[in-house]
C-alpha cells in the first residue's frame, strides 16, 4: 500500500513563507486562503526565548474527523491517504471546518482577488466551483496522479511532488510514501525524533514534525 | 497570517448555526411536552405545529448558513457517519409523523415524541463530533444538550398554558425535575472542561452558566414549587406557569447561543517538542 505523508523539519524551517507562496501560485487560492501556511511561534520569556516556524495545513489524517461529519460525502479519503473534497457535492455547511483540529479548511463566500479587480492570471485561473464550499490542501493531488501516470516518483521527482515541497528553500519539507521503508519519508523518520500535532485526538495525522536527531 | 499557539474563537458557525440548536431543541422539547400533557384536539395540534415550526425554523437557519443552499438536499447523503445527515433524516420523518398526527391520521403522538427525542440527540452528537472545538467535543455535552432542549420545550409549553390550558401538576413536577437534571448536567460538563478550554471560552460559558443557574433554574423552580404546593390557584396558575417557562427557555437558549458563538474556541496549535538547533539548552 501507499500512504502519502509529509514531513516538516522544524530545525530547518526558517519561516520564509516560500511554501505558502508556492501553494498559492500552484493552487490559485484567493487572498486570505493559505492551504499551506507557516506559523511563527515564540516561547519563553526574555532572555530565554525560542522561536519556531511551523508549517501547517491539512494533515491528511488516517481517521479524518472532517470526513465523518461531512453530511454530503463531499470529503473522502483515498486509499493512498489523501483527503479530498468534491466541490460539486459540498454544500458549504462548514461542519468540516469546526471538526478539523488543525484549522485547515477555508470557505470563501465570494470571489476575491489580490488587487480588487482580477488580474489576467487570476481571471484565467478563477474557479467558481470553489466558491462557498470547503477547500483545503490537496497535497497537490493532480501533480501526484499525473506524475504517477508518467512513471515518476512523488517526493523524488519535482513534477510529481507538491508545490510547497518543491519550493522549500531549506529542505525542511519532505514528501513521500510512508509505507515504503526505503523511501525518503520513512528513512527520515527512522533517524530523527518526531511528533504529530494533537496526536491525542486519535486522528492519525499524515504530517510529521521533526525536532531532533535520534539520541 | 499567523496565529501562534493560542486558541481563537471559530468563525465558521455563527448565530445562524446557533439558531438551529436553539430552535430545534426547543421545538423538539415542545413536541415531547405536548404529548406528555395529554392534550388533544386543537390544543395538541397547535402545540405540535408550533414544535414543528420551531424545528423547521432551526433548519432554515442552517439553510441560510450554507454556502450552496440550492444543494441542500445533499445533506442527506451521509447518514452512515454524519450526525448532520441523521438530524436531517430525523427532521423529515418528524415532519411527516407530526403532520399525520395533526390531520388526524393517527391519534398517537408517541412516534413523534420518539423522533423528537432522537432529533435533539442528533444535535447533541453533532456538537460532540466537532473535534476541533474542545468545548463541543466533551462527551458530557450530550446530556446537557438533550436536557436543555427538553427544558426549553417544557418552558415554551408552560409559557403557552394561558392559550392551551393543558397541563397537570404531574407535568409541572416533570418540568421541575428536568430543570434539576439540566443544571446538574451543566455543572458536570463545566467541571469536566475546567483547565482544558481557552480562558475566553471559559468566561463565556461561566457567564451563560450563571444565567442558567439563577434565572433559568432557580426562578422557575421556585415558581413551579409554589404551584405544586398549592400556594397559587385558579386563574393565577397559568400566569405563574408562564412566568416559570419563560426564563427557563431563554436561559437554555442563551447557553446554546454562547456555546456556539462565544465558547467555540479551537485548541490552537501545540508543539510537544521544540526544535533542537545549535547548542543544546
Amino acid at each position: 500500500m501507499t500512504r502519502w505523508a509529509m514531513v516538516a523539519d522544524l530545525r530547518r524551517c526558517v519561516g520564509c513563507q516560500t511554501c505558502t507562496a508556492a501553494c498559492r501560485h500552484a493552487n490559485a487560492t484567493p487572498p486570505g486562503v493559505q492551504w499551506r501556511r507557516v506559523l511563527d511561534m515564540e516561547f519563553g520569556e526574555y532572555p530565554n526565548v525560542q522561536r519556531a516556524f511551523v508549517p501547517v495545513g491539512c494533515q491528511h489524517c488516517d481517521d479524518p474527523p472532517c470526513m465523518d461529519v461531512c453530511p454530503t460525502t463531499a470529503t473522502r479519503k483515498r486509499d493512498d491517504g489523501i483527503v479530498t473534497i468534491d466541490y460539486d457535492l459540498c454544500i458549504g455547511c462548514a461542519y468540516c471546518a469546526v471538526a478539523c483540529p488543525y484549522q485547515a479548511r477555508y470557505k470563501t463566500q465570494k470571489a476575491l482577488f489580490a488587487y480588487g479587480k482580477a488580474t489576467e492570471s487570476e481571471a484565467k485561473r478563477h474557479d467558481d466551483a470553489r466558491l462557498a464550499v470547503a477547500t483545503k490542501c490537496t497535497f497537490c493531488v493532480e501533480r501526484i496522479d499525473a506524475g504517477l501516470e508518467q512513471g515518476l516518483r512523488p517526493g523524488v521527482d519535482p513534477e510529481a511532488t507538491p508545490a510547497c515541497v518543491n519550493a522549500c528553500i531549506s529542505g525542511a519539507l519532505t514528501f513521500g510514501d510512508l509505507d515504503d521503508p526505503q523511501g525518503n519519508v520513512a528513512q527520515l523518520l527512522d533517524r530523527t525524533q518526531h511528533f504529530r500535532m494533537h496526536e491525542e485526538l486519535g486522528t492519525g495525522p499524515g504530517f510529521y514534525y521533526l525536532w531532533d536527531k535520534v539520541s | 497570517m499567523t496565529y501562534g499557539p493560542n486558541p481563537w474563537q471559530q468563525t465558521s458557525w455563527d448565530a445562524r448555526a446557533a439558531g438551529n440548536f436553539m430552535c430545534g431543541g426547543a421545538g423538539a422539547g415542545l413536541i415531547v411536552f405536548a404529548a406528555l400533557s395529554g392534550a388533544n384536539g386543537p390544543a395538541l395540534s397547535g402545540l405540535l405545529l408550533a414544535g414543528l415550526a420551531l424545528v423547521g425554523l432551526g433548519l432554515f437557519c442552517v439553510f441560510l448558513e450554507t454556502g450552496r443552499p440550492l444543494r441542500a438536499i445533499n445533506v442527506l447523503f451521509n447518514p452512515r457517519t454524519s450526525w448532520m445527515s441523521r438530524e436531517a433524516f430525523t427532521a423529515a420523518l418528524l415532519f411527516a409523523v407530526g403532520v399525520a398526527t395533526v390531520i388526524g391520521w393517527t391519534q398517537i403522538p408517541w412516534l413523534a415524541v420518539a423522533l423528537a427525542l432522537f432529533f435533539v440527540y442528533c444535535q447533541a452528537r453533532m456538537l460532540r463530533a466537532a473535534k476541533g472545538i474542545p468545548a463541543w467535543r466533551e462527551p458530557l455535552i450530550e446530556p446537557l444538550i438533550v436536557a436543555t432542549g427538553l427544558c426549553e420545550g417544557g418552558g415554551l409549553f408552560l409559557l403557552a398554558v394561558p392559550l392551551h390550558g393543558a397541563g397537570t401538576l404531574w407535568l409541572l413536577a416533570v418540568f421541575g425535575a428536568l430543570l434539576i437534571v439540566r443544571v446538574l448536567a451543566w455543572l458536570a460538563y463545566r467541571r469536566r472542561l475546567a483547565g482544558t478550554t481557552a480562558p475566553g471560552a471559559a468566561a463565556a460559558l461561566d457567564n451563560a452558566g450563571r444565567i442558567l443557574l439563577y434565572a433559568g433554574t432557580g426562578v422557575p423552580l421556585a415558581l413551579v414549587a409554589l404551584i405544586v404546593a398549592g400556594a397559587v390557584s385558579g386563574s393565577q396558575v397559568p400566569l405563574f406557569a408562564a412566568l416559570a417557562g419563560l426564563p427557563a427557555t431563554l436561559a437554555g437558549s442563551y447557553l446554546k447561543f454562547a456555546l456556539v458563538t462565544r465558547a467555540g474556541f479551537n485548541q490552537g496549535f501545540a508543539l510537544t517538542h521544540l526544535p533542537v538547533r545549535g547548542q543544546p539548552r
